[in-house]
Formats: structure tokens, sequence, C-alpha cells
């Protein structure tokens, strides 16, 4: 496949976009930082050892003008796009989001706007070649309304209804899309958060995942255990939502 | 033994209050830190923080490969990268890491720390000889290369250091070149310690790898019987065709309840796995993992010890200056009446570059101790033992040695603190286990 990865140089998107390599998946890699990127590449085409070369282009979630020369570019490169993942976000404590309205709107904007419109120009992209596949990480804080992901969670519950709706909509038309919903998984994200029972490892997790593109499965919880407790989630009542901690 | 909660442990089952904060950014979470942990496969206190510090950073999610020269297999790559990554991915190009410890779950960074060895000590030293340049953060948070050229002392002192002299950042290491990625493997019985340090001797001439699996528990006539292990990398005309696959792991589900090793217990599994080998030598193609790295099939395999873990004593004996050192020692070891699950035997090569680095030249002993009321007494007696024999112990296995044993058995640790002194005036860095043998400040 040829793929393009944006955030795959860190957690969950690192970890897919090496099995990818290592399967011998055709990479280029979009991201903020020049210096990670090429990091990135070079560690890719190391695990690959087919001698092939990955390219990379700069792509901010945060400057939208950037998205259409990006994709472009790695088209270009790639010589057209089967697959595009898009693993990049941001995170914030629900403390910090509700004292500071910068960091919050910045992780509204990130995390659900200019996804949102991300993968608008990759919707238009593919399925001007004909179909493709899309994966995107949203998050179980998606599922339900919760007191430690109120401003997290509304961000991810919207790009989840947008994911559903692409794929409704376009699956016909060859657009494939998966909606990544990782439970908790020890990432440099993650890191300095207390682990939850049922944690995951990033790389058990992009099997799962991986497998799920393939598949062309339209919603992937990692680790696969957070579909069951999800589905309990979502059926507390209200009430006792009201009183747990979580 | 996961660490979990607010809780770090050694492999054996040491605890320590504390978390462990990993991030792919190694640079970032090392700055102002007194300690990086790698995996966490350190039997002791190694890998723990000391008293009054909460949060060590952990190296396991930096392990981007940062440049491979397939021609001299040199490989740089960031700490926490790990050994059996390393093998999964190059194995199958006729690449091998150069030394390979008992596990396959070990980090460059704590392979450096370590300065670990590996069935072929007695042709290839320590991972130390085989490492390049170094890419240390030290005391004052600033990052510093070291190598043979560029700051040497420090250099020296980061090999079997135990993370003392700085966070390893980066790891430049030479892989081997392997005619397969298949091992052609021999073993016999040995009848007693005698025949084995013989055995052993003799092996290390013609064969690369090299080890032995002793019954501790064996007394008298049979004292130090055994199975020797001998290896090689298989030519490819007698290799499979394949590459090995990765195998299935099994799984410890709960810790075991204190009874269930018990001597009866112990001495039973020790003599049916001596009887099981056949009389005869046994040769074949084997898979390289099941060669190296046998424990790592069965995950979590430190719970048969229970809720209160183990210790092992690894110990080096000079037994050419002190013939009859490895005998005492195994006198002592059944004297104790402990017991032991796991007996390890290996005849070491010289000393390598790294100031406090385990091995040198003589016979290695590693045994696997429960924790039991009388196993501090057994320890003490042990290293008694390694001590009128000249030799000394492996820090990354230790958490029970008094400061007082340690101190007498390393004359090098003066210059090993000289140069610490110089990188790190106000001893910022340290770990649990320099704190109780170093005298380092909790």
């Amino acid at each position: 496949m040829r793929v393009v990865a944006l955030g795959a140089t860190r957690g969950m998107g690192r970890a897919l976009s090496r099995l990818m390599a290592e399967r011998g998946d055709l990479l280029f890699l979009l991201g903020r930082d020049p210096k990670e990127l090429d990091k990135a590449s070079r560690d890719l085409e190391i695990r690959a050892g087919s001698g092939l070369r990955f390219g990379s282009a700069h792509c901010d979630l945060e400057q939208p003008d950037g998205f259409a020369a990006a994709l472009d570019q790695a088209a270009a490169t790639l010589g057209g796009l089967d697959c595009v993942i898009v693993s990049a976000g941001v995170f914030a404590p629900q403390a910090e989001l509700e004292e500071d309205p910068a960091v919050a709107r910045r992780m509204l904007e990130v995390n659900f706007a200019r996804t949102v419109e991300f993968c608008e120009h990759v919707r238009r992209r593919l399925l001007a070649a004909g179909g493709g596949r899309l994966c995107v990480f949203s998050s179980v804080a998606g599922e339900r309304g919760r007191k430690p992901v109120v401003l997290y969670g509304a961000a991810k519950a919207g790009l989840s209804c947008y994911l559903e709706g692409l794929d409704h909509k376009f699956r016909r038309l060859g657009l494939v899309t998966v909606c990544v919903k990782p439970g908790f998984v020890k990432t440099g994200m993650t890191a300095g958060l207390e682990p939850p029972p049922f944690a995951g490892e990033p790389k058990p997790v992009a099997r799962r995942i991986l497998r799920a593109i393939d598949r062309g499965t339209p919603v992937v919880y990692v680790p696969g255990i957070w579909r069951w407790i999800m589905l309990v989630i979502r059926h507390l009542p209200r009430f006792l939502m009201r009183r747990l901690g979580f | 033994m996961e660490t979990s909660g607010e809780t770090l442990q050694g492999w054996g089952g040491t605890r320590a209050a504390g978390v462990e904060i990993r991030s792919e950014d190694l640079a970032a979470i090392t700055r102002g830190a007194v300690l990086t942990r790698g995996l966490g496969r350190s039997y002791g206190d190694s890998s723990l923080p000391p008293p009054g510090t909460h949060s060590l950073p952990g190296s396991a999610l930096a392990d981007r490969i940062l440049s491979f020269d397939s021609n001299s297999g040199a490989l740089r790559a960031e700490a926490g990268l790990s050994i059996g990554e390393i093998q999964r991915l190059f194995l199958p190009r006729k690449w091998t890491f150069p030394v390979l410890p008992g596990t396959q779950y070990v980090t460059l960074g704590g392979a450096v720390a370590a300065d670990i060895h590996g069935k072929n000590h007695h042709v290839d030293g320590t991972i130390g000889r085989h490492v390049g340049t170094l890419l240390l953060r030290v005391a004052d948070d600033s990052v510093v290369r070291c190598s043979r050229q560029e700051n040497y002392d420090l250099f020296q002192a980061t090999l079997g250091g135990m993370g003392l002299t700085g966070h390893i950042l980066e790891v430049e290491v030479a892989l081997k070149r392997i005619p397969s990625p298949w091992i052609w493997r021999e073993s016999e019985r040995i009848s007693g310690i005698d025949a084995f340090i013989e055995a052993l001797a003799q092996a290390s001439r013609d064969w690369p790898y090299t080890v032995g699996w002793m019954d501790a528990l064996a007394q008298g006539a049979s004292l130090g019987r055994g199975i020797l292990i001998r290896g090689r990398w298989a030519e490819a005309s007698e290799a499979p065709k394949k590459p090995p696959r990765s195998r299935p792991r099994l799984q410890v589900p709960f810790a075991f309840p204190g009874w269930a090793l018990n001597s009866l217990s112990m001495r039973a599994f020790n003599t049916l796995y001596f009887h099981r080998h056949p009389k005869h030598p046994k040769r074949g193609i084997v898979h390289p993992e099941s060669f190296f790295h046998p424990l790592d099939v069965v995950r979590r395999w430190n719970l048969i010890y229970g809720k209160r873990g183990f210790t092992q004593h690894q110990c080096v004996l000079p037994e050419k200056d002190r013939p009859g050192a490895a005998k005492r020692y195994l006198e002592s070891l059944t004297a104790g009446g402990l017991g032991s699950f796991l007996c390890v035997i290996k005849d070491c090569g010289p000393e390598g570059e790294g100031l406090l680095s385990f091995p040198r030249s003589g016979i290695s002993i590693a045994v696997d101790l429960p924790i039991r009321a009388r196993t501090q007494e057994t320890v003490n007696e042990l290293n008694e033992r390694v001590l009128e024999a000249g030799g000394r112990i492996y820090l990354a296995k230790d958490s029970l040695s008094t400061p007082e044993h340690f101190r007498a058995m390393e004359h090098r640790l003066e210059k090993f603190e000289v140069v610490r002194r110089r990188w790190d005036p106000e001893r910022r860095l340290k770990s649990a286990q320099s704190v109780r043998l170093l005298g380092d400040s909790a």
C-alpha cells in the first residue's frame, strides 16, 4: 500500500507505521518537526530493510493552509494514495483545559475542526482516485460525557461522529473509513498519568489497528477489551454516571 | 511482578516507592533526573529510585534506530531499543547482536550500564568491547559524547557503571555477521564440579558459545553435576532455509504461593532436568531464542517465586589463582540449605575496559535464591567465599550484599569514584543500589 501518515513520529502512530514498513508498505510521513520526521523516516527505512527511501513533508494540524500542498507532495512522491492515517492530536488534562481557555481552544480546534478539515482534503483525493482507506485516531473518551474528559471527550465525540457519517455515505464509493478508539495506551502522550487496569502497549495495539485497516473495520477499540468496557459505560444510566468519578 | 501503581520493582521483586515516566523523548524526561530505567530486568535494586526520589524516566519508548551500515554492521540507536527487537529485525538479515545475555528484554542503555556478557564472553568479551560512541546526559544536565577517542574516562566508567555516570541517550554498537540465523547446539551430561570446570575450559577452546546448567542441590560426589551446552551459528548449508519465527509465549498467571517452591520441589525439578538429558551427547540445529534466552519463553517467570520474590547471587571466581574456589562456593550454598532452582556456570575471559564491569577471567556462577528468613545469611556466606577467592559479584543481580563485602571485593571502586567526582561532584546521579552499596546520600 502507498500510505501517508500524519503523526507517525510518536506513540501508536509510530508503532503502526513500523508494522507497515516491515511488511513492505510504502510510507510518506507528515508532521510538524522536520528533524523528528527525518529520524522517523530513517528508523522506518532501516526496519523495512528493503533499500526504499521514505519521504516526509511538513504538515501541522494548526496550519490548515498547508494541508493540500502536503498531501499533493505525498501523492506525487508515492505515485498515488491508497491509505491515509491520522494519529496526530493533542491531549491535556481536564483541569488544565478548564483553567486556560487558550489551551482548550487549541485542543478543540486541533482534535476536531482541523482534523476534520484535513480528512476532507483526504476524502476528495481518495474519492477522485476511485477509493482508498482513511484511518483516524479518535478515542473512547468520545463515547460518553465523563468528568475527567469533558472537553477532550467532546472533541473526540465530534470526530467519531464525523467519521461514522463519512463511512455511511462513501463506503460504497470506495472510501473505507476506520475509526480507532483507543482506551488507555502507554505512550509518551499518557506519560505521568496513572495507567488504569487494561492499559495497552503501543505494539500489540498497532497490530490490531493494522488488521482493522486491512479488513476495513469501521470502528476498532484498542486494546480489544475496551469494546466491552465501553459497551457497559454507554449503557450506564445518567444518575450513576453523575455519581461516578470517571 | 509487574510494575504497578506507585511501586517499582526489580525483576527479583525488590520494591521501592515510585513511578516510571516513559516518553519517546528521552532527552526531555532525563533532564534533572537521578537515574534512567530500562526494561527493569536487573534483579535487584539497580533500576530502583533512591529513597526520596519519586519518579524515574523510562527509556523503553525511545527506541528509534538512527543509522545502520549494512557493510560494517555499525548500528546507532536510541537507548531504549531492546536486544530482542534488534534480533527480530536483523537475524533474518544475518546480523546478530554481538553479546547476548540470558534475556532479550534488555535495552541498549541497560546493556551498556551493566556491561552485559553472554555465552561468548571467553572469545568476545562484554558488550563494551563492541560499543563505539555513547551519547550521555551527565549530572550537570549537559549532553556529552564519549568514546575511546573522546572523554574516555567517562566512557570507561559508563561501561558497567549501572547508570551512575549519566543517562545513556544513544548507543553505537557493531553487529556481527553470521552465516545463518540458526544455532548448532551440542550438550552433554557432566558428573561434578571439577569435571565441569575442565569441560568448560575444553569447550571454550573450540566453541564461541559455552555455558553450563548445574544441579545446585546435588551433594557429595554429584556436587556440581549438570549439563554442558556449547554452540555456534549454523552454516547456511546445515540450517533451515527460512529464518526462525518468533515463538509462542506462555505466561505465569499469578504469583505462586510461597510454599510452591520448596527444597523438595526444587530438588525434584533439578533431578528430573538432569536425568531427562540422555547419557550420550545431544547435537543438532536449534532456534536461537531457545539457545540464548530459554527463560524468555515463559512471561513473568519470576512469579514462580511468589510474592516474596527472589535474588540472584552471581559471582566470578578466579579459579586459576585459587583452585577449588567454585567447589567451596557450592558447598556453602548447599550447606545454607536454601536450595537454588536455577544455577548457571560459565568460564569468563579477561576483564574488559569498564571500570566496574563484572566479568574477569575465572568461573562465573549464578544461583537464584528465594527470599526466606535465611537468605541474607546465605548471601553473606557466599560473599565470604567470593572474597576469599579474590572474586567479585555482579551488580545487575544484587540486592542483598553488604557495603562492607562489596567494598572489600572492589579494588577498582576508587578509580570509578574519581571519574564520578569529576563528572558529578555533587553525586546527583544515584540509585537505590548506589545508596546501599556506594554510600550515596538518600
